[in-house]
């Protein structure tokens, strides 16, 4: 709910945004707020350029023959999809926008505790995008982002290596950012914030530091070899001069199991603070979900093997890897039935935040549960490789990470903008994102379970009903995210002012202006309430 | 299973599985119906939770704080166990279901198979050979060995639930029981390069009096083990290693299936794998009482298909036991 | 609980903003290093990890190739490097205690030594390419007759994976000492004009945090690499 003031076109409090003016003052700032915006625009750019191979792929997926591009270049589009999503917007996502502004001011705290490091961090995602892009101009690159040797090692003709090198220098943009989490959660929480009074967003950032911190620097590690086995031919993945490549696997999925965790687990997060808010009430089971997350992390690295069931693994191996891969599944559930149990009896908004919290819930439960069909061994002998799999981590990423991100982009939007977003038109998106989706992942599930293998440029004819439902459900989608894209730009200039506290949300973040100053707060809060304290009177809006 | 809409052209159907025709097929079906129905369970319970809540508890006044609710150990416990309680079973079921398709019976027949980009090379110990088309008689196992030319591939045949990744530099083994007689799908499915999805193939499964007849229309090359010897002949792998006698190589009569002693005192399985190596890499494995850097590596020099054929062969070679001709001078005896 | 901001408060001139006090910047500073070279542990593992892949999958080869390291070498760095810990630790007590001359100093030593590692390294890097023992650059990959292993020719094909992990890993130390020696040289820039005394002198902390592990990296390489297999005498 918005306090629109009489009408003043521009905000005039100062704030971060107006503290200094030009590119200077953005291209050379420490203020996590001014390099979270920056984060923003430059995910979204790599969003959009990802949505449209994706759209690429599913025109040329309208019919069984592979009629709107030859094949090489197909291979190309479903290859620079993956790494532009995987490595340029999903990882980074949630953590360097949301996380960058809010998660200092969740705990009190002025900044990040690295402020130079996360400028850093990214320019360096900057360069790793640039080598990315590069490697898109100059002609593309074919290997599947998942780079399997020795396909990408020895046979493809294509740019593996710039790619390799965008990707390897975007991990270090994202060890940085966890690194500077990890420190400041630890070291700068204001007095009385304790660890049990961590928003879960909080929590939830500092689960995927851990992995970013520990996982990052193996798939760095692995992608180097790739690309010294590319330029000198040691042989180390090739089997013909004597390489592993089941190693490759090994050591890539390694850190790229625990990478799918790093995208979910901010969007959970936020997750906890939409449905909080909007039920206007504590979470149910505080202490599980924050240490879900941590589980999550921890088992999250142990359970790679899961993608190998049709390798040749040892038997005993895929038991284990089987086995635990149904564990790690338990901390998730815990999850989507505490939020849902916080919405027991509580004070229901139906605000657009909410609606895509929601969404998420029901997205991700699907998801998540298809992806005890791959966990178990049987079935996933059938079912690896085909559109299930694609369908499946599409619900999961798309239907739950994205779908938190839009959620969180409209539940801060006014906290980081100071203009609220037009309702109905956020309503409207919402509906067009969720029908959309289905309409896209849902056939993929019934293909892939008939045996439609993924990366296939052109498919058996019976394939065709599915495609065309996924295709036409694709536009909807498109048309879905683009409708926000238009309304946040319009909202810049004619939004209402939003307020302090449109939402009359529990958190630091609200408890300073919107937009805040550019040192968060006039002084250093004191917190003495726990996390979601809806119960307790609302404090007074700080003056200023 | 297909939807009521048979009479359309392929394009149109919308069919909802994949015809069911090996042994495995039905009940790996009838495990994704459990898990299909626990899913449809679970989702319609957060799905009807969320919505009767949306409305039951929907805010109606601007001011009301609904009371906390902390929370319940009970239930957190309850709502942990229970559901991976359900998980082990999906587990426990899938692990066995796996195991059992995991080793082929004694008297599955053989097949090869070879994947090269972009295209499936068939053979089979009688001598036919096809690119693409694998025929197989209904009812009997059938043990298919994979190999790969260059990259890593899969080897999928939907309507059996089976695949297996094709990696190259080793030997991979599938198998399965066909039961429906009929045409089905052999897709690459794991993605290699270019023609990935130009990959594809047919399995024909025939009646036993029919597969007799296909199989009567042999190759012309002859059988694998007459290939293979012609290879063993053209490579002179004879020279050294006799068939009857020792020579500078050990005698390979009756080797195939016999466990070997190695100069550095391991022994081992002679299987296909090592017979692969030994031909690639000699001096990986060096069997006892002989020496190193003798024989030649043929790395690079024979196809895929080749070694399968000279495997053939060297399994071929009956095992007739003359006293003390068979492993090297001192060492122990094959079993 | 800090001052509000703008106030007069007195401050150490070194204390950057968003922290209250020095003592949280020291805390969190130290913590951020710590992290850093968590990640460089996973870095280094796995390349560990893949090397003792390949040697186990290829004991004869590795066994030959460990004969072309120079133990006496690797003593000689690992020795360097440790008297070089020792060196910065003591400069690091220095900066604690505030002796700008003994830090100084200490910060040379270690300097010094630090440069000799990489003079060594360069020393047996130039021996490997005399031998023909550099895989990957056209024309310096020969793997010959030793002694011990004749007819080395047969592992040449695995000899080169392992030797190309030689190099990569050492290689990659070395370019994090070379990183190590470009620290310590700014950190002494920062001594020499009397930027750090008791109550701030965290770079050299966390300066000195990074040289230890790069040494420790050192001290697992050196037996991985040069000790185990090798049966030539040391003497």
């Amino acid at each position: 709910m918005s306090t629109v003031l009489q009408d003043p076109r521009t905000i005039e409090t100062p704030n971060y945004l107006n503290a200094e003016y030009g590119w200077k003052s953005w291209l050379f700032t420490k203020d996590h707020k001014r390099i979270a915006v920056l984060y923003i625009i430059s995910i979204t750019v790599m969003f959009f350029l990802g949505g449209i191979f994706a759209g690429l792929i599913r025109l040329e997926l309208l019919t069984p023959q592979g009629d709107l591009v030859n094949s090489d270049t197909y291979n190309k589009f479903f290859t620079m999809h993956g790494i532009i999503m995987v490595f340029f917007f999903l990882i980074p996502s949630i953590p360097a926008t949301l996380g960058n502004f809010f998660v200092p001011m969740m705990i009190g705290a002025k900044d990040l505790a690295f402020p130079r490091i996360n400028l850093l961090s990214w320019y360096i995602y900057i360069i790793g995008a640039l080598f990315a892009l590069s490697a898109v101009v100059m002609g593309g690159v074919d290997t599947g982002w998942t780079f399997y040797t020795p396909f990408s090692s020895t046979f493809s003709n294509t740019f593996v290596i710039t790619a390799a090198c965008g990707v390897f220098v975007a991990g270090f943009s994202s060890i940085l950012t966890g690194l500077n989490f990890i420190v400041t959660i630890h070291k700068m929480r204001a007095p009385g914030m304790t660890w049990g009074r961590l928003p879960l967003f909080v929590w939830a950032n500092y689960a995927t530091s851990l992995i970013q911190v520990l996982g990052t620097p193996v798939v760095a590690i692995t992608l180097a070899l790739v690309g010294l086995e590319r330029a000198f031919h040691i042989g180390i993945f090739d089997p013909a001069i004597g390489g592993d490549p089941i190693l490759f696997q090994h050591m890539f999925w390694f850190y790229s199991h625990p990478a799918v965790y790093i995208m979910i687990l901010p969007g959970m997060g936020v997750m906890s603070e939409l449905v909080t808010c909007f039920s206007r009430k504590g979470v149910f089971g505080y202490a599980f979900v924050a240490a879900s997350s941590i589980g999550i992390a921890v088992i999250g690295f142990l359970v790679w093997g899961h993608h190998m069931f049709v390798t040749g693994m040892s038997m005993y191996a895929s038991l284990y890897f089987s086995l635990l891969s149904f564990l790690v599944a338990v901390p998730s559930a815990i999850k989507i039935f505490n939020w849902t149990a916080t919405m027991f009896r509580g004070s229901i908004s139906y605000a657009t935040p909410m609606l895509y919290a929601f969404g998420f819930i029901g997205l991700f439960t699907i998801g998540g549960l298809t992806g005890l069909f791959l966990a178990t061994l049987a079935v996933d002998v059938h079912v690896t490789d085909t559109y299930f799999v694609v369908a499946h981590f599409h619900y999961v990423m798309v239907g739950g990470m994205v779908m938190a991100y839009m959620g969180g982009m409209h539940f801060w939007w006014p906290k980081i903008t100071g203009r609220m977003y037009p309702e109905g038109w956020a309503k409207f998106s919402a509906l067009l994102v969720f029908v959309g989706f289905n309409c896209t992942f849902f056939p993929q599930f019934i293909a892939g379970y008939l045996g439609q293998p993924r990366r296939y440029h052109a498919y058996a004819p019976e394939f065709q009903v599915y495609n065309v439902f996924s295709t036409a459900g694709a536009t909807i989608l498109g048309v879905g995210y683009i409708i926000p894209f238009i309304y946040f730009m319009w909202s810049l200039k004619y939004g209402p002012i939003a307020g302090n506290n449109p939402w009359k949300a529990k958190g630091l973040e609200w408890e300073t202006t919107s937009p805040p100053p550019t040192y968060n707060f006039e002084t250093t809060p004191i917190v003495t309430e726990e996390a979601y304290a809806y119960a307790t009177p609302h404090k007074e809006e700080h003056g200023g | 299973m297909v939807l009521p809409w048979g009479g359309l052209p392929k394009t149109m159907q919308i069919p909802l599985f994949p015809e069911s025709a090996s042994t495995t097929a039905d009940s790996v079906d009838y495990l994704y119906y459990y898990l299909t129905a626990v899913t449809v369970v679970m989702t319609t319970l957060i799905f009807a939770a969320v919505f009767i809540f949306a409305i039951k508890y929907r805010r109606r006044s601007e001011d009301e704080i609904p009371a906390p609710i902390h929370g319940s150990i009970r239930l957190e416990i309850a709502w942990s166990v229970i559901p991976f309680l359900i998980m082990l079973t999906f587990f426990w079921w899938g692990a066995q279901l796996f195991f059992a398709n995991a080793s082929p019976p004694a008297d599955a027949m053989d097949v090869y198979a070879v994947g090269k980009q972009w295209m499936w090379k068939i053979q089979y110990p009688e001598g036919q050979r096809e690119i693409n088309e694998l025929h197989v008689p209904v009812g009997r196992p059938v043990k298919v060995t994979l190999a790969s030319e260059d990259v890593i591939h899969s080897f999928f045949i939907p309507a059996f639930r089976l695949k297996h990744d094709v990696v190259p530099g080793r030997y991979d083994t599938m198998w399965f029981n066909a039961t429906k007689p009929g045409r089905y799908h052999l897709f690459c499915a794991e993605y290699c390069g270019t023609e990935h999805s130009g990959m594809v193939g047919w399995v024909t499964v025939m009646t036993e009096p029919d597969y007799e007849n296909w199989l009567a229309n042999g190759g012309a090359e002859g059988t694998m083990v007459q290939q293979g010897e012609r290879l063993f002949g053209q490579y002179g792998c004879v020279t050294c290693h006799q068939l009857d006698q020792q020579g500078r190589g050990p005698m390979l009569r009756g080797v195939y299936g016999s466990r070997i002693q190695l100069n550095d005192g391991k022994t081992i399985l002679a299987d296909d794998a090592f017979i692969r190596e030994s031909i690639l890499n000699p001096n990986a494995k060096i069997v006892a009482g002989y020496k190193s850097d003798v024989m030649p590596s043929f790395q690079g020099q024979i196809s895929e298909e080749g070694l399968l054929q000279l495997i053939v062969y060297i399994k071929s070679l009956a095992i007739t036991k003359a006293p003390g001709t068979v492993a090297a001078p001192g060492t122990e005896g094959k079993q | 609980m800090a001052e509000p901001h703008g106030a007069v408060a007195e401050h150490n001139p070194n204390l950057r903003h968003h922290f209250d006090s020095m003592e949280q910047q020291f805390d969190s500073a130290t913590l951020g290093m710590w992290v850093f070279l968590l990640t460089e542990i996973m870095f280094f593992g796995g390349m560990f990890c893949a090397y003792m892949i390949y040697r186990s999958m290829y004991p004869a080869a590795f066994a030959s190739t460990s004969q072309h390291m120079n133990p006496l070498w690797g003593a000689t760095n690992t020795a360097v490097l440790i008297v070089s810990s020792l060196s910065m630790a003591l400069a690091v007590r220095a900066a604690h205690l505030g002796q700008q001359k003994a830090l100084q100093i200490l910060l040379l030593i270690t300097i010094f030594f630090g440069l000799c590692f990489l003079g060594v390294k360069a020393i047996e890097y130039h021996e490997h390419w005399v031998d023909n023992k550099v895989p990957l650059i056209g024309g310096h990959w020969d793997y010959s007759n030793t002694p011990e292993f004749p007819n080395q020719a047969q592992y040449a094909r695995q000899a080169q994976i392992l030797f190309c992990f030689y190099f990569f890993m050492t290689g990659f130390h070395a370019v994090h000492m070379i990183v190590g020696v470009g620290l310590m040289l700014t950190i002494f820039a920062m001594a020499h004009k009397g930027k750090f005394n008791s109550s701030y002198f965290t770079p050299v902390e966390i300066s000195g945090l990074y040289w230890h592990f790069v040494d420790i990296v050192w001290i697992f390489l050196f037996p991985l690499l040069y000790l185990i297999g090798h049966t030539k005498n040391l003497i």
